[in-house]
């Protein structure tokens, strides 16, 4: 879906933005699913922090990510105006937990920047690149780095 | 193409059965050479192998299975008498076709069954050595198989007729007609097609007349079942394009010879078709039944049909396991969904109206039965699985040179066809230990007062709502000494252990170990036991092992009724629910003071029973809290792990004993240490199933406290 997207018309993307810790942040539409309001996860032992711990969505078992913990912005405390973002990456369903859901936007691929150097270690590592959109900074996520690596999941 | 691999793939489901069915009567041969009916299943399974086999060109198996076929021929017409080395023979054939078959579904190269190949040749020797006549042999499959298709009608005649008599059409035009002739090739009815719909396609473009050419037609004692001997000729009368009739032959194009012409020869011709219509009516109906006869036999293997007219035994569809597998997860949502409501319900304080109460119960009724029935979909019976140990047995005996005689029970047991196909390793080591370690030679067997031929039984059966499969031989048991001699000369227990019988059995399923005292090349390799424990426990079961020293050996393997449902017993830790397998679980109890000793500066063990279990918290295993040093009165599960070392669990609450649907985690997440799986709750919350064995090991206790424990 994303790939041809992309070959068909290089310039254009749709992308999902949202609050997460005072700051933007987006991710292609292609990847989620659905928005749903935050529910009580179930812990999971032995994981990294950000990993808030489980969801039941229509039976079937999700990982939450705490996505301000991932990306260094200190821990989330949820409530009830809490959202959880399911996404699908390389065929794994994930949810990322996020303050709010900001819009929708249709955005040219050629107008991203490389993430600034000076960003911090954690949020460089996930971070793609940059879009100004209406003098606002929206930090684009690769997604597939939010999840702990197969390695990391193991250990 | 798609179509033509859709075919091959029927067909090789198709041997699967026929392939069991073969193994069946070999079975049923050998407990009674007259068993007429068991000779000829064997014939017809043989023979639509055969059959399936030619319309996809797969020589190898056709020679060979031609070769079987010959010999069961004889042996039905009581010419031979399936006894000792004939047995033999068979079943070595029968494996062969099992090779063969599998050799032609992974389209191996075929050179490997060529007939140079020493030992397969001299299999085909052996077999046709054993045919009472080894010239008459070769015609004699062939003289039951022609008369039986003789029987049927041809429908498909008068349709060929019809346009014959168009024949007032005949004058209309006499330059519009096309003389046609037509030979097929063998491998056209090999494909699966047919020259009956390609006729009925050339009448499309006009009426048309089909004389078949019968002079290449040998008698019927020299027909090669699947030679293709008849040529039509075709008489179109149609104004068309040449290109258009050849359009009409251009998917067999390749398959046979096909002249298209002009019809100069017309005024000849029609004076030839005037002179005899009654003539021509005669040849015509012979060939028919013969086409129907020669392309059915091509196409009905794989279609599911024996060409021998044998009847499908049982009703049956083939479905894709996904398919299942989508329900299987379907329905034990509507379980979790049935059980969400209820609970709502209950809280709102609905469930004082009757009537819901009423159709809520049905409701759980209904979608338990739902989900018990759809996990019976997925089970299916042993008899497979032991077919294909009979064969380990026949070959592991061969090879060591002992008289070993299999006995099966419990064959109809059915268990998921996930632990059937997992199993078939475990059980084959443990079939193969079994003849090489326990059955002894015949030459020790009589020097015991034991019969030379040992006995090994394999039983299957439903036990507690656990599927029991046991493996006994007859043969010399385990040597307690020598296993423990064995293990202390390795290293895995210390020199001074005191251990108890079983315990020293359990020594065998410690990786590396070995009591051969050869290593020979069926087992004692060192990767037996260990790994079919690990196997066993990757399905949710266990193994144990009993033995009497002098009288044999017993194996036995408890495995779970599905994979996708787990029995377990619902705590409350740390706020969390968990799901302790019930497997696992051995007792449960509540820590008395008497009981608690303190170990070094945190670790407890319980007292029980004369032995002292290692005490774990749960909450504190799975990480979400410091162990508490005072257990006391707290509830304590005992669990035992696969290993055979008891560990205790304190948990804060015991909810229950539940049926649970398995969710894996490996999926969207990974694998999580300590954790086997997840599960949804009632109220839709998650629980996590806890993997005792490895909550053990991850405490790092699990070599140390067991040698601790055996040597206390």
């Amino acid at each position: 879906m994303q790939d041809t997207s992309v070959l068909e018309k290089t310039e254009q993307r749709e992308i999902v933005s949202f609050r997460v810790a005072d700051q933007d942040f987006c991710i292609d539409i292609g990847h989620v699913r659905e928005i749903r309001g935050w529910s009580e996860t179930t812990p999971l032992p032995h994981t990294p922090e950000y990993v808030k711990g489980l969801v039941n969505l229509r039976g079937n078992v999700i990982p939450v990510i705490d996505l301000a913990h991932r990306l260094g912005l200190g821990h989330t405390d949820p409530g009830e105006r809490h959202v959880i973002v399911i996404t699908v990456c390389e065929e794994r369903t994930a949810g990322l937990l996020v303050e709010a859901v900001s819009d929708i936007v249709t955005v040219d691929c050629a107008e991203m920047k490389p993430p600034p150097s000076l960003t911090s270690s954690a949020a460089r590592e996930v971070v793609e690149g940059v879009f100004v959109i209406r003098e606002s900074l929206v930090r684009m996520i690769d997604l597939a780095r939010v999840l702990p690596s197969e390695a990391e999941v193991a250990e | 193409m798609t179509n033509r691999e859709s075919l091959r793939a029927g067909f090789f489901q198709e041997c699967e059965d026929l392939l069991e069915t073969m193994s069946d009567s070999l079975a049923r041969v050998e407990r009674d050479a007259t068993d007429h009916d068991a000779v000829n299943a064997l014939f017809r399974a043989v023979h639509s192998i055969k059959g399936g086999a030619g319309a996809f060109g797969l020589d190898a198996l056709v020679t060979f299975s031609h070769a079987f076929e010959n010999l069961l021929d004889d042996i039905r017409e009581t010419r031979v008498t399936p006894r000792g080395d004939i047995m033999a023979l068979l079943y070595r054939a029968g494996d062969r076709m099992y090779d063969l078959v599998e050799s032609e579904q992974n389209e191996e190269d075929p050179a490997r069954w060529q007939q140079d190949d020493d030992e397969h040749a001299a299999l085909l020797a052996a077999i046709a050595a054993a045919c009472a006549n080894s010239d008459g042999g070769d015609t004699g499959p062939e003289e039951d198989f022609v008369p039986t298709p003789l029987a049927i009608e041809m429908p498909g005649l008068p349709a060929l007729d019809v346009p014959a008599d168009g024949g007032s059409a005949d004058d209309r035009a006499g330059d519009d007609r096309w003389r046609i002739t037509f030979r097929p090739l063998k491998a056209l009815y090999a494909l699966g097609n047919d020259p009956l719909p390609l006729f009925r396609a050339l009448s499309e473009i006009g009426p048309l007349e089909v004389k078949p050419d019968l002079s290449a037609l040998p008698p019927l004692g020299e027909m090669t079942w699947d030679e293709s001997y008849l040529c039509w000729e075709v008489d179109l009368r149609a104004d068309c394009a040449a290109e258009e009739i050849r359009e009409v032959f251009e998917f067999v194009a390749d398959d046979c010879v096909l002249q298209i012409d002009r019809g100069e020869t017309q005024s000849t011709h029609s004076a030839q078709e005037n002179a005899g219509p009654s003539e021509r009516a005669q040849p015509a109906t012979l060939p028919e039944p013969l086409l129907a006869e020669t392309s059915g036999d091509a196409e009905t293997p794989a279609a599911g049909r024996g060409a021998t007219g044998q009847p499908a035994p049982r009703q049956s569809i083939r479905v894709d396991l996904d398919r299942v597998d989508r329900l299987i997860n379907l329905v034990g949502e509507l379980v979790i969904s049935e059980a969400m409501l209820s609970q709502s319900l209950s809280e709102g304080g609905k469930f004082r109206d009757p009537a819901v109460e009423g159709a809520l119960g049905q409701l759980k009724q209904l979608a338990s039965e739902l989900q018990e029935r759809i996990m019976a979909i997925r089970a299916q019976s042993v008899k497979s699985l032991f077919q294909r140990m009979s064969r380990i047995v026949r070959e592991a005996g061969h090879a060591t040179g002992k008289e070993v005689r299999l006995v099966t029970e419990g064959e109809a047991t059915e268990v998921d066809k996930t632990v059937i196909e997992r199993l078939a390793d475990p059980l084959t080591h443990m079939l193969r230990n079994a003849i090489d370690h326990g059955i002894e030679t015949p030459e020790t067997r009589e020097a015991a007062g034991k019969s030379p031929q040992g006995t090994v039984r394999m039983t299957a059966g439903h036990r507690s709502g656990q599927v029991i499969m046991e493996i006994t031989d007859d043969g010399g048991g385990i040597d307690c000494d020598a296993v423990l001699s064995r293990a202390i000369e390795r290293g895995l227990v210390p020199p001074d252990a005191n251990l108890k019988t079983q315990e020293i059995y359990n020594l065998l399923f410690e990786p590396g170990f070995s009591t051969a005292q050869n290593v020979s090349n069926l087992s004692g390799r060192g990767v037996g036991m260990d790994v079919v424990r690990s196997e066993i426990q990757s399905l949710g079961g266990r193994v144990n092992i009993d033995s009497t020293l002098g009288q044999g050996t017993t194996v036995t393997i408890s495995l779970p009724l599905t994979l996708a449902v787990v029995e377990g017993m619902l705590v409350d830790v740390a706020g969390e629910t968990l799901v302790v397998p019930s497997s696992a679980l051995r007792e449960t109890m509540r820590a008395e003071a008497g009981m608690i000793h303190r170990l070094g500066p945190r670790d407890l063990v319980l007292s029980m029973r004369g032995t002292l279990i290692p005490v774990f918290d749960l909450g504190a295993s799975i990480g979400e809290r410091e162990m508490s040093r005072d257990i006391h009165g707290m509830p304590v599960l005992m669990v035992e792990t696969a290993a055979g070392m008891m560990i205790a669990l304190t948990v804060d609450r015991i909810l229950g004993q539940r049926e649970v649907v398995i969710k894996g985690l490996s999926e969207n997440y990974g694998l999580v240490r300590g954790i086997a799986a997840a599960t949804v709750l009632g109220d839709g919350r998650i629980a996590l199933i806890v993997d005792v064995d490895q909550l053990a090991q991850n405490a790092g206790i699990a070599l140390e406290d067991s040698n601790a424990r055996l040597t206390a």
